[in-house]
């Protein structure tokens, strides 16, 4: 179906409502490597003005990956709950940024109405928001999900500790798990990204993850972000994993880029729910996602890069997660250019994933081919906390020594618990004072590694 | 380590190059560790947009020279699309034979990497694979990983096995990357390839054990006939290969 707009006189026509999406976006490299991004910033406003006169209701009629050939498409269109989109069902796209926006409209409304939001609804709403607008919604919801610790509490932002090593050194993972845990960090999880996906080294970190977990008490869940299909095999053998990992993408062909399928997340799904280890909860999955991952399999299908992510997100909320996060930067600079573009998307992918109904969190990184700094990851880490995000990562002095990529510093949690007057999940900040790693106002002491000596293993 | 001497942070920075123990300042960072940290974020800035000198990898024998459609570096870091598919004077460079196996060294994002691992793991794996039908060594100038589908194609080999330079670090500029396809075809997707990472001389994975560990691999695979995401690796070592998530081979981790 086409569509149009006239503005100042000028009529701006559009093939599809793929189209009008993918020129309403905001400029990023990707889109334009692609092929996909409006080629006149004009046609990018006209865009925009169309797609505010558009009908929700358009959307569950036209889908910008055909039903019969992509599993994602059917996840979205048979899980969508009409009961749920009654109250918006008579409204177009610009009605429900105005809508959304509306003092009257809370966080309990907008929790009821996830369901009935289809993925592209979501995305498409988003190309009409300010950066404001995105951190003002999103700060309105409350996704609240829980394993061994509570997440997403009003008040509260939990983060991710992420000790990588480049060959996976035991002594090394354990001392920078340490490190982040001396500094108040992991409640979200404690996730590594194993350099190698060697089954035995794979249980040898589960095991000690486990092992420090258990020796020390901690209310926490921990994660080797390997592929769901090995994590499946570690449950099998009886591994203590907490939860499942796996890097999910807005389309099938996408998700067969990563060797997925929803069939495979459901069997590891079922897997880790069987297992019974959370305490305080029963969410077990962790998802990433993250702008340009649908392009970088060649599997976009003629979507602009923010479209297919939010279609990631429904994937994601298929599972129940406990962490869903983007690693907005992470992708490169042929995604996502410079600091401008990562930060915008950072926000987006927050926003959507909210109104989604996800619990979501944020890698705040850069490469270092991309034109952008610390100075950019600071901006965006506090218009983050700001927007309410569920939890953020960081490691070691902001440089993942594995990865090769610069995230947040385990120091920056504290400085934005310090700014913005966020705590840590309600269990994990109970041990933390039981530890006696903070002081009388809440702050981090200068703790000493000598206090959990017993956290590192002898040897490899 | 555990009980006596007590620990240190001087002690456990001997376990990894991580940035752990920094001294603080308040919430943050100290000001030295921050000015070193910039530092370091400029210089893996620079070896992004270093080149590969060819006459640097002291080859004993002159290798095939191909290059990617893009022209510069700075088109190669924004065009993905292009580093994946070669010039057209280089296809037509390319002898057609019948191999078993060819190998690349590309630069990818650290060309340096390339320049000096490539040639030692190359070394390091050649006598682990006797009986081999070898192609002529193919050294690739702003190249992706998928370059390699299209070389082996057009040199008629059942294998590539890709030496690429990884997107520098702040800790290590040099880090390079393996990655071996099976029946390698224009449109192979990233979860049909293996991958060994971070090979490199700053308490990085040696040339030694990578070489083992890509021989296992290629032998592995050439039984089985495939490779990717079902081919495992149950070795008992640290075999260093990577299943495809986006902090990997979806990353452009390794100018993918």
């Amino acid at each position: 179906m086409s569509y149009h707009a006239v503005l100042g006189g000028e009529k701006f026509c559009f093939s599809s409502l793929k189209q009008v999406l993918a020129y309403a976006s905001p400029y990023r490299s990707g889109d334009e490597l692609a092929g996909v991004a409006a080629p006149d910033p004009l046609l990018r406003i006209g865009a925009r003005e169309a797609l505010a006169n558009i009908p929700l209701r358009t959307f569950l009629n036209e889908v910008p990956v055909p039903y019969e050939t992509d599993e994602v498409t059917r996840l979205i269109i048979d899980s969508h709950d009409a009961t749920a989109f009654a109250p918006v069902a008579h409204m177009t796209v610009g009605d429900l940024r105005d809508w959304l926006l509306d003092h009257e409209i809370d966080g309990a409304t907008l929790a009821a109405l996830a369901p009935g939001l289809t993925a592209e609804m979501v995305a498409a709403v988003s190309k009409l928001m300010r950066n404001q607008d995105l951190v003002a919604v999103a700060r309105k919801i409350t996704v609240r999900t829980a394993f061994r610790n509570t997440q997403g509490l009003p008040g509260r932002m939990g983060s991710r500790l992420q000790p990588n090593h480049p060959v996976d050194s035991l002594p090394g993972i354990a001392a920078s798990m340490l490190d982040g845990l001396l500094l108040g960090v992991g409640d979200a999880v404690v996730g590594i990204n194993p350099a190698s996906d060697n089954m035995a080294n794979a249980g040898d970190i589960v095991h000690m993850l486990e092992d420090v977990r258990v020796r020390y008490d901690i209310p926490i869940q921990t994660c080797l972000l390997t592929h769901v299909t090995n994590t499946l095999r570690l449950m099998e053998r009886n591994a203590p994993v907490d939860l499942v990992f796996q890097s999910i993408s807005g389309t099938q062909d996408a998700n067969a880029g990563f060797g997925i399928s929803l069939s495979v997340l459901s069997e590891a799904y079922m897997a880790s729910q069987s297992l019974g280890r959370g305490t305080v909860g029963t969410n077990t999955m962790y998802f990433e996602t993250g702008q340009g991952s649908a392009l970088s399999a060649n599997a976009h299908h003629g979507m602009d890069q923010q479209t297919a992510e939010v279609r990631a997100y429904a994937v994601a909320r298929a599972f129940s997660p406990l962490l869903v996060n983007t690693v907005v930067g992470f992708i490169g600079p042929e995604y996502l250019y410079d600091g401008r573009q990562i930060i915008r998307a950072g926000l987006e992918d927050h926003f959507c994933g909210k109104l989604m109904g996800l619990p979501m969190g944020c890698d705040v990184c850069y490469t270092n081919h991309a034109e952008a700094d610390q100075d950019d990851m600071d901006n965006l880490m506090m218009l983050l906390c700001t927007a309410g995000i569920n939890f953020l990562i960081a490691v070691p002095g902001s440089d993942d020594i594995m990865l090769n990529y610069q995230s947040l510093s385990y120091h920056d949690i504290q400085t934005l618990r310090s700014l913005f007057g966020v705590r840590a999940a309600p269990e994990f900040e109970a041990w933390l004072v039981a530890r006696e790693l903070v002081d009388a106002k809440g702050r981090m002491r200068i703790n000493p590694p000598g206090l959990f000596s017993g956290m590192i293993p002898c040897n490899d | 380590m555990t009980d006596d001497p007590p620990l240190t942070w001087r002690g456990l920075q001997a376990t990894t190059s991580a940035r752990i123990g920094l001294p603080r300042a308040g919430n943050t960072i100290s000001g030295a560790a921050v000015r070193e940290f910039q530092y370091a974020h400029v210089r893996a800035r620079h070896a992004v947009s270093a080149t590969l000198d060819t006459s640097r990898l002291n080859l004993p024998q002159p290798p095939i020279a191909v290059e990617s459609r893009a022209r510069d570096r700075e088109e190669y870091v924004r065009r993905p699309d292009l580093g994946r598919q070669l010039s057209d004077g280089s296809r037509e460079s390319l002898p057609h034979g019948r191999y078993d196996v060819v190998f690349v060294i590309a630069d990818g994002l650290s060309a340096l990497a390339a320049q000096q691992q490539g040639p030692a793991v190359l070394a390091a794996v050649m006598p682990l694979l006797a009986g081999w039908r070898i192609a002529p060594l193919v050294v690739a100038h702003r190249a992706r990983v998928a370059l390699g589908d299209e070389i082996a194609t057009g040199l008629g080999a059942r294998c590539v096995v890709m030496m690429i330079g990884e997107r520098p670090g702040l800790r290590c500029a040099e880090s390079m990357s393996l990655y071996m396809t099976w029946n390698p075809r224009i449109g192979t997707r990233d979860s049909g390839r293996n991958c060994i990472s971070n090979i490199h001389g700053h308490g990085g994975l040696s040339a030694m054990a990578a070489a083992n560990s890509l021989a296992w691999l290629l032998k592995t695979a050439r039984m089985r006939n495939y490779s990717g995401v079902d081919l495992k690796d149950e070795t008992c070592t640290i075999g260093q290969t990577v299943r495809p998530d986006l902090h990997k081979m979806l990353s452009d981790k390794s100018g993918k």
